[in-house]
């Protein structure tokens, strides 16, 4: 055996295969799949359905004050529709969408995108102390090739939850999907969604690449995971939240691509707000996919 | 290249400023020998191997692999080296066909060869039966075979095994023994390997060096090391521990040098068949019993002790050897499963 020359001179070999490395390690595996669907379904199912807060404002759930005179029948009807009316103004003012289920579902979408790419950061840390990582090192392969497969499996992985997320909040709806919606509103939330998982993921991943351990990967997702969800406008308007809280989901990109996928999903699109998300979600990826392969390409070739 | 696969200058490894892992190291592997890397847990032969597989940067010193420079052209020394780490590596999600696939698509060889070469290498490591299977399925020799065969996808020319045989059975090891002896009896290829079983690298390695403390003790053919102990060495015990005899048996003839270590003596000595009678005789008219008397022509184990001052055996128990081995000999159960995200 001798040395053979004739290899790929594409500094890029090597990246899709440890992509797919990544990405068949979870599709071989239905139960992890699953399970990280299930806690954003059981999200969606418990806190979407049973906070039915459009539910409060219909007629049947008023009971009438003792007056004089009584009033009529046709009256309380009367009444009844107003106050529907106005709680069906007060959803759309508040939420921007009718009904609670829809404004939270499309929320989930960035919250299984977040999730995974919190999780992204684990299987370097595996890589690491299984000595896998110290192999691919020993290849010619780019080092900043193993850090973006990271990012590109991780990315893939969050896109196909997403559009599972997306497909049962459909089925077990209503998801009030606004009229115009098109194909190319459709490529928009996936662009948002894209965006945040790469900043996300590179973030997670630069945290992870010096741990050795994975309970400190564990800690740290565990602490960042919930209050970068209510910190946002994930569950629920950033409007209604106190001022200190406000200043942190502005900060929050999770907030920018959880009103971008809404916007175009489901209410009527405010383009100057959209570009304004899409220009935040895109520094956001870029400032830190770049720290992120700079910084490990630096400690990879230590 | 020049009859050298590998020269080894003044080659330094210094963790958190202050930890010393490999202190100047010189050394030079030929072209077509395998050589042996030999020493204690902890005695720097893993960051030896990690530098010189361009994992780690050295902090001083350089060296030559292949005629490439680590530090100047690392791509060029991959492409021309196979690895078989210490741990297990070979994902367990995937089937053993698919682990060589990767490891050919690191090295960037185009699917059609590599398909081919997988083929053949699955036939030389006999695990052509079990290609589609998962590899968490496999027995820790079956993994380790892999792992060889994944090492050997790019045609390497020189080749890196670190602890070949670690946590393998008796059986187990003498066949990746033969496989070793084969690649370089079939392929001519240039074998670098560390080891911490003494009987390993004699029966395998053309040249050996002993590492200590990041240091080479000693380098050599093990027939030149076993030589160059100058002698066979007698190794007693007498009753009382606290007197120290050295000086008795100093004086006796033919005795060379007395090591005292413990409750033993390590005596060197010439003719040792003779010598020992003598030794007991000196004492007995000291008035001291001899109570253990041994006489070990030398094998790789003396020289060890030599230059290490310490029995291979006792280093076994090092704590962070025994976590690594620990994590490996578990994976060569089969316990621990891949991760889950």
């Amino acid at each position: 055996m001798t040395q053979n020359n004739n290899n790929s001179k594409n500094p890029l070999h090597g990246l899709w295969a440890l992509t797919n490395r990544e990405l068949k390690k979870w599709y071989k595996n239905p139960v992890i799949l699953l399970l990280g669907i299930i806690q954003p379904i059981i999200w969606m199912g418990l806190l979407g359905k049973a906070m039915n807060l459009g539910a409060i404002f219909t007629s049947n759930s008023i009971s009438f004050p003792q007056i004089n005179p009584p009033l009529s029948p046709e009256q309380q009807i009367q009444i009844g529709q107003w106050f529907s009316s106005i709680a069906a103004n007060t959803m759309k003012g508040t939420f921007g969408t009718a009904d609670y289920f829809s404004y939270m579902a499309v929320g989930m979408m960035s919250f299984v995108v977040m999730f995974t790419a919190m999780f992204s950061g684990m299987s370097i840390v595996w890589d690491r102390r299984l000595g896998f990582l110290n192999k691919v090192l020993s290849t010619p392969v780019a080092r900043g090739s193993i850090l973006m497969a990271k990012i590109l499996s991780a990315v893939i992985r969050a896109l196909v939850q997403a559009t599972i997320i997306l497909v049962i909040a459909y089925v077990i709806g209503p998801l009030s999907v606004s009229a115009d919606f098109t194909i190319f509103h459709l490529l928009g939330v996936y662009a948002a969604l894209f965006l945040i998982s790469v900043g996300l993921s590179s973030i997670f991943i630069l945290i992870a690449i010096r741990s050795t351990k994975q309970e400190t990967q564990m800690a740290v997702v565990n602490l960042l995971n919930l209050p970068l969800m209510f910190a946002s406008n994930a569950l629920f308007p950033a409007k209604l939240m106190p001022d200190w809280l406000q200043t942190i989901v502005k900060i929050n990109p999770v907030t920018y691509a959880t009103d971008a996928t809404r916007q175009l999903i489901l209410q009527s699109i405010d383009m100057q707000q959209l570009l304004f998300d899409f220009a935040y979600l895109g520094a956001f990826a870029a400032v830190f996919s770049t720290i992120g392969i700079v910084l490990s390409w630096r400690y990879l070739s230590k | 290249m020049a009859g050298d696969a590998l020269i080894v200058k003044g080659l330094t490894k210094v963790f958190n400023k202050n930890l010393i892992a490999v202190d100047h190291v010189d050394f030079t592997v030929k072209e077509g020998e395998i050589f042996g890397f030999l020493g204690p847990n902890g005695a720097g032969k893993t960051t030896t191997i990690h530098m010189l597989t361009t994992v780690l940067k050295p902090n001083e010193g350089n060296a030559t692999v292949c005629g490439f420079d680590i530090s100047k052209k690392p791509s060029e020394v991959r492409n021309c080296i196979g690895v078989v780490p210490q741990e297990y590596t070979a994902d367990e999600d995937l089937t053993g066909l698919e682990n060589i696939l990767l490891c050919a698509d690191l090295y960037g060889i185009p699917r059609e060869v590599s398909k081919k070469r997988a083929e053949e290498l699955l036939e030389l490591v006999e695990l052509t039966k079990f290609k589609d299977k998962q590899v968490a399925t496999y027995s820790g020799g079956m993994r380790r075979r892999l792992e060889l065969a994944c090492g050997l996808i790019n045609r390497p020319h020189l080749f890196f095994l670190d602890e070949p045989t670690l946590g393998l059975d008796v059986q187990t090891r003498a066949a990746t023994w033969d496989y070793i002896k084969l690649l370089k009896k079939e392929f001519g290829m240039t074998i670098f390997m560390t080891t911490h079983y003494l009987e390993e690298a004699d029966m395998l390695c053309d040249r050996v060096a002993i590492i200590d403390y990041g240091k080479i003790v000693a380098v050599g053919t093990p027939n030149e090391l076993k030589e160059g102990l100058g002698g066979d060495i007698v190794t007693l015990s007498i009753k009382d521990s606290n007197i120290d005899i050295s000086s008795i048996i100093k004086k006796v003839p033919r005795v060379k040098e007395v090591k005292k270590q413990d409750n033993t003596y390590r005596i060197k000595v010439e003719d040792g068949e003779e010598t020992a009678p003598s030794i007991i005789e000196a004492l007995r008219t000291e008035g001291h019993k001899v109570t253990r008397l041994s006489l070990t022509k030398p094998t790789l184990d003396e020289v060890y002790l030599e230059y290490t001052g310490k029995s291979i055996r006792d280093e076994e128990e090092t704590k962070e050897g025994f976590r690594a081995q620990r994590i490996t000999m578990r994976r060569a159960r089969g316990e621990s499963r891949g991760h889950p995200f």
